[in-house]
């Protein structure tokens, strides 16, 4: 077996781009290295339309990388104050890849407590703008580690964003504004293509079976006939990746950055793990709205 | 002639029990710790919080002046979990939980003095399953059911700014306004810490324009507060002090720790507090975070 020339952080990178490829002219937030430097692949491949910010309050002409900026200091070619944020989103004009702890199979997520909200057995961060978010442009998710524990049965603790739950509809209509896209994790690609939105895995990653993916949900997935395997990156895919991460922060995702190889994931061989024990929402610096 | 400077003790000294506060900036932020550490010297307690909080929100949680919060966060953006407010939060603190957006709607709708602004924000969350909100009908012909959130009144607004001259003209000379001037206008009395009070000839409004956060009539009092907001950032004045930061995040480790941390930076007149988290030079020489 030939040992591919790429790091699961670089799978789901490419794969995460994807997300944005058909939006246009619009914000694209990525909060986490992996999401965010998926936002700048897209911005300088296929969709140089996109608009992205310096993680504050300004938009900046080319992605700015993770991580230190020694080397030169962003163009700005916009101003985005965090009012203007809000202004921004509840015009639909933002797609944002979040990074939460808890999603279900209606697809609303969790990042506020864990437990019982009045006396939460662990209290993070409170819902931030994913209630707003989530009702007014198009949000997609990515998880570095994919298990029950993230992918829960029933309901997540705290809805924070919404789903396609029709128990919470208002007047039994969806929110106008829901639309949720895709699902990036370390095992696979999922979306909500399936009827009455159920999730259903897209691609599964070099190596990764359904019956691997579907033991760490906690909710049925749909199984769609043939399932292809993530697209693996480009070799220019890559260059322009080591491009736009010259600090390698991509690197620190998964624990000693592993290969995206065949049979990794398979029995015998460790799992790749993220290198914090949190998840990137509530690791990563994004100080502005979420 | 106007003149509405006070001492920051001054402004806490105009603040009640009970009373409805709304601190402004933004998590790390231009947020007003000055102001803040001195509500913890004196008695102030009971206080309904309303913040886009950072360690304004700690502090406060952890000598228990708080009776509710009203947030959508907590965060330190480098420390994303504060442990004074998760500690505060797991023991049972009363919580009014909304989204960063709503926040803002509700601190509008004080703002035009209506009781609520109708949105989508809240539909299908558990947000809106707290007991507080009601919902809407569009009297139009789509009929479409709507979050009414509801007005944030503000008893008091503690805010901190870079420039004031002493009739409460404002600037605040970061690039990100945030909401401050939401917050002046949802309350009935609006405290600002600055960091220098000049004449107004030096605010050089005409050029500063842009800066200026709202008008002076919404001010009630102006404390000069020279890095007030420090462990925050008061950009381009100052940046965020991640090694205070770390310092303000260990003193949740233990009864001792807090003990020790509000013996070194809060008990102590606010002139002295420069020098006990290491001096001017070292402050103005803070670097600007990466994000």
């Amino acid at each position: 077996m030939t040992t591919p020339n790429y790091s699961l952080a670089e799978l789901v990178i490419v794969a995460a781009a994807e997300a944005w490829r058909h939006d246009g002219e619009v914000m694209a937030t990525g909060i986490g290295p992996l999401p965010r430097l998926g936002t700048a692949l897209a911005k300088t491949t296929f969709n140089p339309a996109l608009q992205t910010t310096d993680g504050e309050c300004f938009y900046t002409s080319e992605p700015v990388p993770p991580g230190p900026r020694s080397h030169r200091e962003p163009e700005i070619e916009g101003w985005s104050p965090y009012d203007r944020v809000f202004s921004t989103l509840w015009g639909g004009k933002r797609h944002a890849m979040v990074a939460p702890v808890q999603i279900d199979r209606f697809g609303q997520t969790n990042i506020s407590v864990i437990g019982d909200h009045a006396k939460p057995k662990s209290a993070m961060l409170g819902a931030r703008g994913f209630p707003g978010n989530s009702v007014h442009h198009p949000n997609s998710f990515f998880f570095a580690s994919h298990t029950t524990r993230a992918f829960v049965p029933g309901e997540v603790d705290f809805v924070c964003s919404a789903g396609y739950n029709p128990a919470r509809y208002l007047n039994g209509k969806p929110p106008a504004g829901l639309d949720l896209r895709i699902i990036v994790t370390e095992l696979a690609v999922l979306d909500f293509g399936a009827p009455d939105h159920a999730v259903r895995v897209v691609s599964l990653h070099p190596g990764v079976t359904f019956e691997q993916v579907q033991d760490n949900t906690g909710f049925p997935l749909v199984r769609p006939d043939h399932i292809p395997t993530t697209p693996a990156p480009t070799a220019g895919q890559l260059e322009l990746i080591a491009r736009l991460d010259p600090n390698g922060v991509r690197k620190t995702v998964f624990k000693d950055n592993p290969p995206a190889i065949a049979g990794l994931h398979e029995a015998g061989h460790e799992r790749p793990r993220r290198t914090q024990d949190r998840p990137a929402h509530l690791r990563d610096r994004h100080p502005g709205p979420l | 002639m106007l003149d509405k400077r006070m001492t920051i003790d001054d402004v806490v000294a105009q603040l009640a029990d009970g009373m409805t506060v709304g601190i402004g900036g933004w998590a790390t932020r231009r947020k007003p710790m000055a102001l803040v550490r001195a509500i913890l010297r004196s008695g102030l307690k009971d206080l309904t919080v309303v913040s886009y909080g950072g360690p304004d929100i700690g502090l406060l949680a952890a000598e228990k002046r708080i009776r509710k919060l009203v947030f959508s966060f907590v965060s330190l953006d480098h420390y994303p979990l504060d442990p004074h407010f998760r500690a505060a939060r797991q023991a049972g603190l009363e919580v009014l939980e909304l989204d960063e957006g709503m926040f803002h709607l509700g601190l509008r709708a004080a703002a035009m003095r209506v009781p609520f602004l109708p949105t989508r924000i809240g539909a299908g969350t558990d947000i809106i399953r707290q007991p507080v909100f009601r919902t809407v009908r569009s009297p139009y012909e789509d009929g479409e059911e709507l979050i009414a959130v509801p007005a944030l009144k503000l008893d008091a607004a503690l805010l901190h700014v870079h420039r004031s001259d002493q009739r409460g003209n404002v600037l605040t000379l970061s690039p990100d306004p945030l909401f401050d001037e939401l917050m002046a206008r949802a309350a009935d009395k609006v405290y600002v810490s600055a960091e220098k009070v000049v004449p107004t000839a030096e605010l050089d409004m005409r050029a500063n324009a842009r800066f200026n956060l709202c008008e002076r009539s919404l001010i009630t009092g102006v404390a000069e507060a020279p890095f007030g907001a420090h462990p925050t950032s008061a950009d381009p004045d100052y940046q965020l002090d991640l090694k205070h930061l770390k310092a303000y995040v260990d003193s949740a480790s233990s009864a001792e720790a807090w003990a020790a941390y509000r013996a070194s930076f809060v008990e102590l007149p606010p002139e002295h507090y420069l020098e006990a988290v290491g001096g001017l030079d070292r402050i103005a020489a803070l670097p600007k975070p990466v994000y």
